[in-house]
């Protein structure tokens, strides 16, 4: 174990001292500009608002919500990482009954988006809501509260919990099984070479999944609001809402990045303690741990978040359309709407994916203070707020490619700039694979550039080409305000339509796209996992 | 290196995507709508423009208060023609920013004085006023202003949905009629009176409906649409108070027209229509809302919007909502 460590480490080291390829550099420089423009934005604006932009920094206020968004992040974490670590787990490596469907459904939710899960819990868990009737018939009068803090976690967690599903799964299918054979023939006890073996591999996995779920969860506004917990978000939004003070939002996003970067600061601290564990070489199959008597309670568990994170705004559609007619302006909407979604979220997947390629690569093979920056900047985009970024965007476009203003190209690539470092993160651990010993050995086998590409480098990184790739559609599915705002006019997607249904409390013309748009996200997810294209 | 294929994959996708969408640019030079009113309300009323004028319209639906940071942050490269706001407010931002051109005088006079904007940039299309829903199953003695529902006898029996909009521009609108201290005041009698808190207006009336509560506090039109849902028998009735009081207020959502935009003909061509009868019978007839243009009459069921003698109140200057929000957030109306 500590022999593979030294040797990957000293690897590295080698391959650290060459400089990276310069076209390499110059796409990862043109990326890094891009997500600098929502910074440059935000720091002219609030500078624009003179001293009254600072005014609201200063409120008593502002320290609460401070406290509060920390909170909520913080408590994401734990909540997404305790659903999401046993899910995953339970889905690949145990004899769980039917697991490859859970699979899918601990993944599916993903496309769900939160105001939607939101809006379903509070629906079903406020006071006089159906779940609240049904559990007060069954004697449980004390129903806790939806609304608030508690609410929020629960809410957030359950929509973010597949991030951490799915880095796990992809880090358990990197997981060699001889290193914790070799652990315990070594005399390490089943706990202990667990702690040797497993933990130091599954940490870096787990900890960029629950960084996701936590800066989604800080950045959000949907699920927040409906919810009432306030934050520096839905400060942000107010802002805008009820002042149109566009340089007071500004100087509160800054601060929210701030509060973004930190947490991206101490994960990292986190990560760097287990970065080097990395395994490569030939894996074997690991083999599946037999849940014995746990395998009710497994089954309870799994069975009961799906229920929340999918059932419940399931049976919330099909209540809303039991609930009315459809009039079938709606279905042809929909249909209309779900070409425009798909292309959309392929677009910007695609995208994303040949984006994201280059900036793994440059972090994974030249880590330093430039890769980490680069890196830290994908989070600063992802952490941004949805207006404030696509105002940032809408800026930009007008002044520097007016042309592409309100175009489905600038749509797209603004999309794929705020989900870029879901693919990037996904593409991670494969690129720590890729290690330059292995493409050397095909080369001196005799394999030219491209033989390599196609028999080494494109299987070692498929799976986090995929992984990175469906990511960032499921989110770009159900983006709203960067498509309500930059999309072109008479442009509509599903959760557009959704949206402008909810609002008005048509809800039998919501369901449509709704329920459209978690079959697109159910299908693709399913017809990953059976082909093996996402590990199962 | 493996950008090869992917880079093909990419820009075939991006192809894809944008297909039908360059090409159609520069066809027709569409009128350019950015609406904070949803399409399920008014895509039709749109579409029937295009209809009777033959000119293209491209809207952009999203937020009314999110559309207005949009304006300004465009300025005068904006490619929007016109602004269909939700409520004056935002209006009243976009104006205030200079962005907003002088409307001509006829379709100003189209509206009851108070239902334009004293500046005439921008002009109310449709009304809605506040009001209150109340059972039928009993008989009940509604007091003759909503700032009675403080008085014990109500304890228990009121619904309302303080998180709410219209809700907290009714609040607002009380703090400049009556002052902070009235509001204040109000605010907590009624929280003293144990409101059930729905999340929406509909799930309001429907708790009166269900019996819950007795009265609620909602926009008119909400009850109009269940009980096109549920038929006539449906067991609630509203009421509308008299002598400009606040309870009353009424809201309207309104248009203006770009300072910026190229073809100021077609926008005003647009504005007119949405004051044509046409346009205002749409609104009352499928949104229930008030028809501001004289001579078209509202639902039947509805007094006559002259006859509700709203409170007198320059509509966009109910922009506080912040204070409102902090308001109720204070004396514990919401969390």
């Amino acid at each position: 174990m500590s022999t593979s460590i030294a040797n990957l480490s000293v690897g590295r080291r080698i391959a650290g001292r060459a400089r990276p390829p310069w076209p390499l550099l110059l796409l990862a420089a043109l990326v890094t500009l891009a997500t600098l423009i929502p910074l440059v934005y935000l720091a002219l604006r609030a500078f624009d608002g003179g001293l009254d932009a600072l005014a609201p920094l200063f409120r008593a206020r502002t320290l609460e919500l401070v406290i509060s968004t920390l909170a909520l992040g913080l408590a994401v974490v734990v909540g997404s990482v305790s659903l999401g670590l046993p899910l995953a787990w339970l889905t690949m490596r145990t004899d769980l009954p039917a697991r490859r469907a859970w699979s899918v459904l601990a993944i599916a939710p993903l496309a769900v988006p939160s105001y939607l899960l939101a809006f379903a819990f509070v629906g079903a868990f406020a006071p006089r809501g159906w779940m609240t009737a049904t559990l007060e018939s069954l004697g449980w009068t004390q129903v806790p509260s939806v609304y608030g803090f508690a609410g929020a976690v629960l809410v957030l967690s359950l929509a973010t919990m597949p991030y951490v599903v799915i880095a796990t799964r992809a880090a358990l299918a990197r997981l060699d099984p001889a290193t914790e054979e070799a652990a315990r023939s070594l005399g390490d006890g089943p706990w202990q070479a667990v702690r040797i073996a497993v933990v130091p591999v599954l940490m870096p996995a787990v900890g960029a999944g629950a960084l996701l779920a936590c800066l989604y969860a800080i950045a959000d506004f949907g699920a927040v609001s409906i919810l009432r917990y306030d934050t520096l978000a839905t400060a942000i939004y107010s802002q805008y809402r009820f002042s149109f003070d566009r340089s007071g939002a500004a100087s509160l996003a800054i601060l929210l990045l701030g509060l973004a970067l930190l947490l991206v600061w101490a994960e990292g601290r986190v990560r760097r303690r287990a970065a080097l564990a990395t395994p490569h070489g030939r894996r074997r199959v690991s083999r599946t741990v037999p849940l014995g008597h746990w395998r009710w309670p497994a089954l309870a568990f799994v069975g009961l978040v799906v229920l929340l994170a999918l059932g419940v705004p399931v049976l919330t559609i099909g209540q809303w359309l039991a609930g009315g007619t459809v009039e079938t302006r709606a279905l042809t909407e929909s249909l209309e709407a779900l070409r425009n979604s798909l292309l959309i979220a392929a677009g910007a997947a695609v995208l994303a994916v040949i984006l994201a390629t280059p900036m793994a690569w440059l972090v994974a093979r030249y880590p330093g203070p430039g890769a980490s920056l680069v890196e830290r900047l994908l989070y600063a985009t992802y952490a941004i707020p949805g207006i404030s970024l696509a105002l940032a965007f809408v800026t930009f476009t007008l002044n520097a490619a007016p042309l592409l203003y309100q175009t489905i190209f600038a749509l797209v690539l603004a999309i794929t700039l705020r989900y870029l470092v879901q693919a990037a993160g996904a593409l991670r651990g494969p690129m720590l694979q890729l290690s330059p010993r292995t493409v050397e050995a095909a080369r001196s086998l005799g394999e030219g550039t491209l033989g390599v590409l196609r028999s080494v480098t494109l299987p070692l990184l498929r799976p986090g080409l995929v992984a990175g790739g469906m990511l960032v559609m499921l989110s770009a599915l159900k983006e709203l305000p960067l498509t309500l705002l930059l999309a072109p006019p008479g442009t509509s997607t599903l959760v557009t339509e959704l949206w402008d249904a909810a609002r008005e409390a048509f809800y039998a013309q919501a369901a449509v796209p709704a329920a459209v748009l978690l079959a697109v996200s159910f299908a693709s997810v399913a017809l990953l996992i059976r082909r093996g294209e996402v590990e199962a | 290196m493996p950008r090869t294929p992917f880079a093909a994959a990419a820009l075939a996708s991006m192809l894809l995507v944008t297909g039908g969408n360059v090409a159609g640019q520069d066809a027709d030079d569409p009128l350019t709508v950015y609406s904070g009113r949803s399409e399920s309300l008014v895509g039709p009323v749109i579409d029937a423009f295009t209809e009777a004028s033959g000119v293209p319209v491209e809207v952009k639906y999203a937020d009314t208060a999110e559309l207005a940071a949009i304006l300004l942050e465009e300025g005068d490269r904006s490619p929007a023609d016109v602004f269909f706001a939700q409520d004056a407010g935002a209006l009243g931002a976009v104006a205030d920013a200079g962005l907003l051109a002088e409307l001509s005088a006829a379709n100003l006079a189209r509206v009851p004085a108070g239902f334009n904007d004293p500046d005439g940039q921008w002009v109310g299309v449709s009304g809605r006023a506040r009001t209150v829903a109340y059972t039928t199953t009993e008989a009940l003695e509604l007091p003759d202003s909503i700032l009675d529902f403080t008085d014990p006898a109500w304890s228990g029996r009121i619904g309302w949905a303080p998180a709410n909009g219209s809700f907290q521009s009714f609040v607002t609108a009380l703090r400049v009629l009556e002052g902070e201290d009235v509001a204040r005041a109000w605010l907590e009698g009624i929280l003293a009176n144990d409101p059930v808190d729905y999340p929406a207006n509909t799930a309001a009336v429907e708790g009166v409906a269900a019996g819950e509560v007795d009265v609620a506090f909602v926009n008119h039109y909400y009850l109009l649409r269940l009980i096109a849902e549920h038929g006539e028998d449906y067991p609630v009735a509203q009421r509308f108070f008299s002598d400009g009081d606040v309870g009353s207020l009424v809201n309207v959502a309104g248009v203006g027209v770009l300072r910026s935009s190229d073809q100021p003909e077609a926008a005003s061509a647009f504005v007119e229509y949405l004051l044509s009868e046409d346009a205002q019978r749409y609104f009352s007839d499928s949104t229930y809302e008030f028809p501001l243009l004289e001579g078209v009459e509202a639902d039947p069921r509805l007094p006559l919007v002259e006859s509700i003698e709203a409170p007198d109140v320059d509509l966009s200057a109910l922009a506080d909502l912040q204070g409102t929000v902090e308001l109720l957030r204070e004396v514990g109306a919401i969390d």
